[in-house]
């Protein structure tokens, strides 16, 4: 468990979920604050690549032993990769939730309004939860 | 460490005692329908099976060993000679689908118990054939699907729940095709009128409750409650699991509920078994009567009969392939004839008697209730969350630790909106030494918590394993024995 | 009282601790005219003497002599020691294994099970149970729903030839979902489920097919050719099976080109009592592949701090208590203790002794249908080959013939006449290993009188033909 970072490059919905726009292409993960709620993660279950998603759609679960945690999108498009490596190794979202620990990478469809919280709101939500 | 009976096998072997006699003559069934291999079944002597099976049993908990303060599981005594009775030959060899005429002597336990359930809960109608709460829960939630199909009501498509109900809840409605719309508590442990009230609609197929709450507290307001769900077109649904706090003294009909199950492992003392079987009956108010599963038993003059779908067109239908966990259906009946009416009714007063003494040693020992104003009904909840911040210990340390004073550990973090709590259920069956025996052992642990925590965050020490890496086992799965491993 | 410990001193020095002056004190929280001030007279209170006259009175209206009854329920011998260990109060009164050190007998013996059902079944993982056969059919239909994705709709497709109180269990419980159930007929010639009725069938959205072994009617599916079937049409295979024969037959995970994909069924037969039709247990594995979609609980090996090996229930994440609505099914207690006795049984059989009992129950068949053929009045149904059941057509109204057996403490078999009408006045009848060729005989001398009688009925005392 780290100390609930929350990078400033990034950006952030209201479910725990981490963007990272690379250009034309946005990648996905669920955040540290998130991760440390959960405890050691068992297992990931992604999306199918090539599948289109609607914005608040469930598209992934991320489980532990004492919770299975829907991943909501963050925004509409088509799956374009997903990140293997955690079927094997579910931890590594964990260690690494910002980094190794990525779940998949998605296009937006044209002509997508993309509406996320900059660093510091999602901070700021993080704590009028923990009430 | 136990061996797995599989590591102790030789080819070869077998309890032959309890193996028939074979003729020579050649199968008759073609080769291609015919296993070729042997399965991965033990191959050992009868005295080794009896022995490695009673040596797994001493590893467990039970009741007939260890207290159990499992709030809203109910672990009160299970009579033992309910247990033998319901083994008799005539009981044990009778074949579910004999017929009526061969069938009175279960068929006469059955009616009556049905008649038991019907004036303890105050409700028109019930039938045994759930297996369980959840089953039960199933049953209740479709008749009220069913209900509002017959009054072409399509609209109804949403099922409230409180946050704080037992996970079955939910999972039900979904099972049902219903959404589910969680309703808030407030701070005193009862559920949101404001919030109700905002949240009914046209929509409302109904609300599922349990009264006490799960959070252990009676729902003072649930006339009110049932006048909103009633006036908005809705159904109320009980479920049974803490019955035993008012069986005899409050009756759900009277309530306003319309149908409700009824655990008969908590409330009717059936054993447990490790994990079941339980018994999951469902009582009706009149609006559901034509709904309920199938089969019950009617009484006609002085022989008993069963109702089946023929006779009950608007069923939701059967949920098993026979009758129920007729045993356990036979148990209950046994040991509401051993309560009597007078024994019924002692239930909920030693019950509430246990858990209020146990809830005002522990309060006074510096515990803090969850919700301190109100009376505990047959069950309690404590909050660790001071104890968590200051001494940086869970309630699954304290739960962990229990298990080295020979108590079985309380239910732990539920409901899941009180942090780190324990909610605590003595039941009628236990002496006031085993229950102040429980509270000075809690006391004891909350001192080491403070001069020794780690014996805490490493317990349990005297178990036959330490804690177990359950991160491990859901990672990487072992479910089950491969013999080329070692 | 009866189980409440309490003297009066007891209650005296608890209320003043608490502080109220009497029990009723306790319950003020409740509106006052929400409670009763007693309950209905009832039944009058017995002591554990008087109750023990009262049921061996009851059970032994309840006894028969002889059980030719199976259709889902099988009697078997049962050794003694596995209900005398069963009801150790160690295993009988023992909570489910959520606190893991507590309950190490509880979960290895449960690993044990799941090993000896995922064997038994040639499948890869098995669950600790759900409530029993027709249940764990529905469940089998919604785990299949689940994990078959690509389907927006899910058509079932389940055998006439299934037992017809599973299938009504499935009604009941799919009804409430978006799934389709679609019934086969069977082959009235031989009783089983062929091709050529599977042809008939739509096979868009198709999920899954139902294969029963042994059918309904005890006879055998030719399940090779039915498995490969379904999945050429991208239908997953759900086969549903008395336990007990798969230790003779061809199990699931060896049907056809790939193995059936679920399986599923009632595991009364081993070591489980008839008991009024409960408590029994469902049984269900499956391929490695769709474990996280297995309903119910599962118990995982792991290790312990100190690297030592224990037991613990797994993957819980899937169930109620903690997905909730999103949970893999609402199933909460399961039947552990039922699960205990079948362990306790298999260990005891072992899987030779276990297939004898197979066979027995099989080689008796042959003796029975050898003798009930030649019985005029009986004839044989389908032209081919059962387990331990098989379908007889009698010349005389089934109802009469088993209330005349059943005086004779006789069950004689199941009337099939409201779930198959199209069969006309037929009987499906069981034999297992505990009948001797005396009960044997026995069974056939009196089915014969009660033919007869039938027949004599339509003759007066003077042998004269009168109306019936």
């Amino acid at each position: 468990m780290t100390n609930n970072s929350v990078p400033k490059t990034l950006k952030y919905s209201k479910s725990h979920e981490w963007v990272r726009q690379d250009e034309d292409v946005f990648t996905i993960g669920i955040t540290d604050h998130a991760q440390c709620m959960l405890g050691d993660l068992v297992y990931v279950e992604l999306p199918e690549p090539e599948s289109s998603l609607e914005v608040g759609q469930e598209c992934a679960v991320v489980e532990s032993v004492k919770a299975a945690a829907d991943v909501y999108c963050p925004l509409s498009g088509e799956i374009v990769e997903i990140n293997e490596e955690l079927l094997e190794n579910p931890q590594l979202v964990n260690e690494d939730p910002y980094g190794k620990g990525w779940l998949f990478r998605i296009r937006p469809f044209e002509n997508e309004t993309i509406n996320l919280l900059s660093a510091d709101q999602y901070t700021k939500q993080v704590a009028s939860e923990a009430h | 460490m136990s061996k797995l009976i599989f590591e102790q096998s030789h080819q070869g072997r077998s309890a032959r005692a309890q193996v028939p006699h074979v003729t020579n003559q050649k199968l008759a069934i073609p080769a291609h329908l015919l296993r070729t291999d042997q399965p991965l079944l033990p191959q050992v002597s009868e005295l080794q099976v009896v022995r490695h099976f009673t040596n797994l049993s001493r590893k467990n908990f039970s009741i007939d060993t260890q207290f159990y303060p499992l709030g809203s599981c109910t672990m009160k005594y299970n009579p033992r000679g309910v247990h033998r009775l319901a083994l008799l030959d005539g009981f044990a060899n009778h074949h579910p689908l004999s017929l009526d005429m061969n069938s009175q002597g279960y068929m006469s336990c059955a009616f009556e118990l049905q008649e038991i359930l019907k004036s303890v809960t105050g409700m028109k109608a019930v039938s045994l054939t759930p297996m369980a709460g959840a089953q039960g829960e199933f049953a209740g939630v479709a008749m009220i699907r069913a209900y509002h199909k017959a009054r072409n009501d399509a609209a109804r498509t949403e099922i409230l729940v409180p946050d704080a109900a037992h996970g079955t809840n939910p999972a039900t409605a979904a099972q049902c095709g219903f959404k589910v719309r969680e309703i808030p508590t407030d701070a005193a442990g009862n559920v949101d009128i404001d919030a109700l009230r905002a949240a009914v609609g046209p929509h409302t197929a109904g609300i599922m409750l349990t009264n006490p709450s799960t959070l252990g507290v009676f729902e003072q307001k649930i006339q009110e409650i049932a006048k909103i769900i009633h006036e908005a077109g809705g159904l109320l649904y009980y479920d049974g699991a803490n019955l035993n706090a008012i069986l005899g003294k409050v009756r759900p009909g009277d309530m306003g509920f319309d149908v409700m199950h009824i655990n008969l492992h908590k409330t009717f003392a059936t054993p447990h078994g490790g994990g079941g079987p339980g018994g999951g009956p469902v009582a009706v108010g009149e609006r559901l009567v034509p709904f309920l599963p199938t089969p019950t038993v009617t009484k006609v003059g002085d022989t008993y009969h069963w109702l089946t779908e023929k006779e009950c067109p608007q069923t939701i239908g059967r949920l098993s392939a026979f009758m129920g966990n007729a045993g356990i259906i036979l148990r209950a009946y046994m040991y509401a004839r051993l309560l009597g009416k007078e024994g019924m009714i002692r239930v909920a007063e030693f019950a509430t008697l246990n858990a209020n003494y146990l809830l005002t040693r522990l309060k006074k020992a510096g515990f803090t209730p969850a919700f301190a104003g109100r009376r505990a009904s047959h069950e309690f909840i404590i909050t660790l969350k001071n104890e968590a911040k200051e001494l940086h210990i869970t309630a699954l340390d304290v739960a962990k630790r229990l298990l080295d004073y020979n108590f079985h550990a309380p239910t732990m973090y539920f409901p899941l909106m009180v942090p780190e709590c324990l909610l605590i259920e003595p039941t009628e069956t236990e002496s006031k030494e085993v229950v102040d025996a429980f509270a000075d052992a809690l006391i004891e642990i909350l001192q080491e918590a403070k001069t020794d925590p780690d014996v805490l965050k490493t317990a349990p020490h005297t178990l036959p394993v330490r804690r177990l890496d359950e991160v491990k086992a859901a990672r990487e799965l072992d479910l089950v024995y491969r013999p080329q491993e070692k | 009282m009866p189980f409440v410990p309490h003297t009066e001193q007891d209650v005296k020095e608890m209320l003043d601790t608490i502080g109220v002056e009497s029990i009723q004190d306790l319950f003020d929280e409740i509106p006052a005219n929400l409670r009763v001030k007693t309950l209905p007279d009832g039944f009058p209170q017995l002591t554990e003497m008087e109750l023990g006259r009262l049921m061996r009175k009851r059970a032994l209206q309840d006894s028969i002599d002889l059980c030719f009854l199976g259709a889902g329920a099988y009697e078997h011998h049962i050794p003694a020691a596995v209900w005398e260990v069963t009801s150790r109060g160690e295993f009988l009164t023992a909570y489910t294994p959520y606190q893991a050190e507590a309950s190490q007998g509880t979960l290895q013996l449960l690993y044990e099970y799941q090993t000896m059902m995922a064997s038994l079944m040639s499948l890869d993982v098995s669950n600790a149970s759900l409530y029993e056969g027709g249940s764990a059919l529905s469940e089998a239909i919604l785990m299949a729903a689940r994990t078959h994705r690509k389907n927006k709709l899910h058509r079932i497709a389940i055998p006439q030839a299934v037992h017809p109180h599973y299938r009504d269990v499935v009604r009941a419980i799919a009804s409430q979902l978006e799934i389709e159930i679609v019934e086969v007929p069977y082959d009235s010639a031989t009783g089983q489920t062929t091709l050529a009725q599977l042809e008939t069938l739509s096979t868009e959205n198709l999920t899954a097919l139902v294969i029963p072994q042994p059918n309904f009617f005890g006879v055998l599916e030719d399940v090779d050719a039915l498995t490969d079937w379904a999945h050429k049409h991208n239908a997953l295979v759900i086969g549903v099976v008395n336990p007990l024969a798969m230790s003779l037959l061809k199990p699931p995970g060896q049907w056809g080109k790939k193995g059936a994909d679920i399986a599923c069924g009632e595991g009364q037969p081993l070591g489980v009592p008839l008991a009024s039709g409960g408590p029994y247990y469902g049984f269900l594995c499956c391929k490695q592949e769709y474990v996280r979609q297995l309903p119910g609980r599962i118990v995982g090996r792991t290790v312990d701090q100190e690297g030592k090996q224990g037991f613990v229930l797994t993957l819980q994440a899937r169930e109620q208590h903690i997905r909730r609505a999103k949970a893999t099914s609402n199933i909460c207690t399961n039947q552990g203790l039922l699960v205990t006795a079948s362990t306790i049984y298999m260990s005891l059989l072992g899987p030779e002794g276990l297939r004898k009992v197979a066979l027995a129950s099989h080689q008796n068949l042959q003796l029975l249908k050898e003798k009930l053929t030649a019985i005029p009045g009986v004839t044989l149904v389908f032209n081919s080959t059962s387990f331990h059941e098989i379908v007889v057509r009698l010349s005389k109204p089934v109802e009469a013939v088993l209330e005349q057996l059943a005086k004779e403490k006789i069950q004689a078999g199941f009337n099939l006449r409201k779930s198959y009408p199209e069969l006309g006045n037929s009987l499906l009848i069981c034999v297992t290993e505990t009948k001797t060729p005396a009960d044997i005989d026995l069974f056939v001398k009196q089915l014969s009188a009660a033919l007869n009688a039938q027949a004599d009925k339509s003759k007066n005392k003077n042998g004269e033909p009168c109306n019936v």
